[in-house]
């Protein structure tokens, strides 16, 4: 079967930094392939490439079958994109927006009209859309963004961080119309820091790190190496020896920060109330007790066998 | 349908023009370096206070107007879509930048004609015969794009500042009128400024729309069209290809 997506080698240098590195993988048809790695990792630049906005320095992107370096005109016609820090024109309304699209896209008027109607209801922006853009929150703004990649029915949409600094009803909004359209086939392209959404939603996921793709694997590993990674924070009102501790039940190593001890346990409960057991023997109060969710950085690090910083 | 065909990419084009002309036209910058400051430079010009006949005065006013408003909106498009975060969206359709590049060649070339049109209709009120109109049409026709590919032009430093690529176009714009023949006639300049004046499509333009009103002109009018069509087209050939390069690092 050919692949929706194909990225060989591709690289994209910016001066003395390497933005992305010998990336190589590809996207199956129907499949929600999530794209994931910390602030400046090579993902927006790795999108850009995929659909022709920046050429490549080094490397192949195929998509539907077109090569985007000699083919990107093609390729767009069928593809929709929500660039990471894209807007719609401010000056124009949603519904101008969308037209505006319907003509770049060369599509009919009255059926451009039908489907921009309805996924202004979809994307609940329905009673605004005369109104200009200027005007519009951000969220709004976000999902007329989304809703002017999908006007033109794509078998394939790349969204660039599209719910990064969106209130929960906006992101849900858009992951549920993600989510709804991959079931009626249209292969997805998602960049996200986001590894709750990634992990919901996604088929596969790739992760770069520094321009380099460093594990190619479907969430559900990912997911038990996070959940191999455990942590409790704990600080006290006296002062508690380090090798008592490190004796505790289920802890696997501790490290002392300011007043804090941050452990690294094996099992979260067992920790806790071993934790809270030493604090009633030595007659300490308890100030602060966390157990933080694991970092995308600490699951990637652990992924690729990396030490913890 | 082929997409990337060139009638498909030419109604693209068009359809960029009209969004162009729907939300720069009525911005500050484009009324203020497309209208009002040739005006003030022709009143300027007028109380000069010297005896110069109207007919030369309407075609350095007329040369002057399209030149300032088919340059006015072009070269600030790529610049405030920069700013604004526009451009990655249009780029990611299904359209050739030389497509954008031609819808605000459009959109900065229906500026000018319409401007000048007013122009002329107000030097026409004002009593002033019109001799040659065909080449008057064709003049402002051809001139417009060719400015406008100009303006255009302007734009190709790859900023997304749209004040720092005002400032430059103003700083070629106006040395450009200057060596233009539209202050002084060309039979009046010496060797040198006539060599600088060749160079310049403003001084073909100004040429024959001195023509239209008093049948003189310094060169043929088929030398002065066909000068001005190859400007135009070396300008459009220039400003595609300049823009296909720097396109990427507007992003
Ligand atoms: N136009 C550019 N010019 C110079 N350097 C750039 C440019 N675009 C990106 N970079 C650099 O390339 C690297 C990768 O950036 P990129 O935007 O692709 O990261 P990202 O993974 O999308 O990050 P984020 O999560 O913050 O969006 C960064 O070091 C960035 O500084
Ligand atoms: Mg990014």
């Amino acid at each position: 079967m050919p692949f929706t997506i194909e990225a060989r080698d591709l690289t994209k240098v910016f001066g003395a930094t390497t933005a992305v590195d010998r990336v190589s993988f590809s996207v199956r048809q129907g499949e929600i392939f999530g794209f994931l790695g910390p602030n400046g990792a090579g993902k927006t630049t790795t999108t850009r490439m995929l659909t022709g906005v920046i050429p490549a320095d080094g490397g192949t992107a195929t998509v539907l079958g077109h090569d985007m370096r000699t083919d990107p005109v093609r390729a767009r016609q069928r593809f929709g994109v929500v660039p990471e820090t894209a807007n719609a024109y401010a000056d124009l309304s949603a519904w101008q927006n969308l037209m505006l699209m319907g003509e770049l896209f060369g599509l009919e008027r009255r059926p451009v009209a039908a489907r921009a109607s309805e996924l202004l209801g979809v994307l609940d922006l329905s009673e605004r859309k005369d109104q200009k853009v200027q005007a519009y929150s951000k969220g709004m703004k976000q999902r007329l963004i989304l809703a002017m990649a999908l006007l033109h029915e794509p078998e394939l949409v790349f969204l660039d961080e599209p719910t990064s600094g969106l209130d929960v009803r906006s992101a849900h909004l858009i992951l549920a119309l993600l989510r709804d359209m991959n079931r009626e086939g249209t292969t997805i392209f998602l960049t996200t820091h986001n590894m709750e959404e990634a992990n919901r939603l996604c088929d596969r996921v790739g992760i770069i790190r520094r321009g380099r793709l460093v594990a190619l694997d479907a969430p559900e590993r990912l997911k038990s190496a996070i959940q191999r990674i455990h942590r409790v924070e704990v600080s006290f009102d006296r002062e508690i020896s380090g090798s008592d501790i490190t004796s505790l039940e289920a802890v696997v190593t501790a490290e002392r920060e300011g007043d804090k001890w941050r452990l690294v346990v094996d099992d979260t409960g067992v920790a806790v109330r071993a934790v809270v057991d030493l604090a009633r023997e030595q007659g300490a109060a308890i100030v602060t007790l966390n157990t933080p969710a694991p970092s995308l950085d600490e699951a990637f690090l652990q992924l690729t066998g990396e030490e913890m910083p | 349908m082929n997409p990337a065909g060139t009638a498909e990419q030419a109604r693209r084009a068009w359809a960029i023009a009209k969004k162009d002309i729907r939300i720069y036209y009525l911005k500050g910058p484009v009324l203020i370096f497309g209208v009002f400051m040739p005006v003030f430079l022709f009143l300027a010009f007028l109380m000069g206070g010297r005896q110069l006949p109207l007919a030369f005065l309407v075609s350095g006013l007329v040369g002057m107007t399209l030149f300032f408003t088919s340059t006015a909106v072009s070269p600030a498009i790529f610049p405030w879509e920069g700013q604004a975060r526009t451009l990655e969206r249009l780029v990611s359709c299904p359209v050739r930048i030389e497509t954008i590049v031609l819808g605000d060649m459009i959109a900065s070339t229906l500026f000018g004609i319409g401007i000048t049109a007013v122009t002329i209709a107000i030097g026409l009120g004002l009593g002033l015969p019109l001799l040659h109109g065909a080449v008057l049409v064709g003049a402002v026709l051809v001139g417009a794009c060719c400015f406008s590919a100009i303006g255009m032009l302007l734009a190709v430093p790859p900023t997304n500042v749209p004040s720092n690529i005002m400032m430059l176009s103003s700083l070629i714009k106006f040395p450009l009128v200057f060596i233009s023949g539209i202050f002084v006639p060309l039979e009046q300049l010496p060797s040198w400024g006539l060599a600088l004046a060749a160079c310049s499509p403003l001084t073909y333009f100004a040429d024959l729309i001195r023509y239209a009103f008093t049948d003189a002109s310094y060169f043929p009018v088929g030398i002065g069209l066909a000068a001005l069509a190859l400007f135009t087209l070396a300008f459009t050939a220039v400003t595609m290809a300049l823009h296909r390069r720097t396109m990427p690092r507007r992003m």
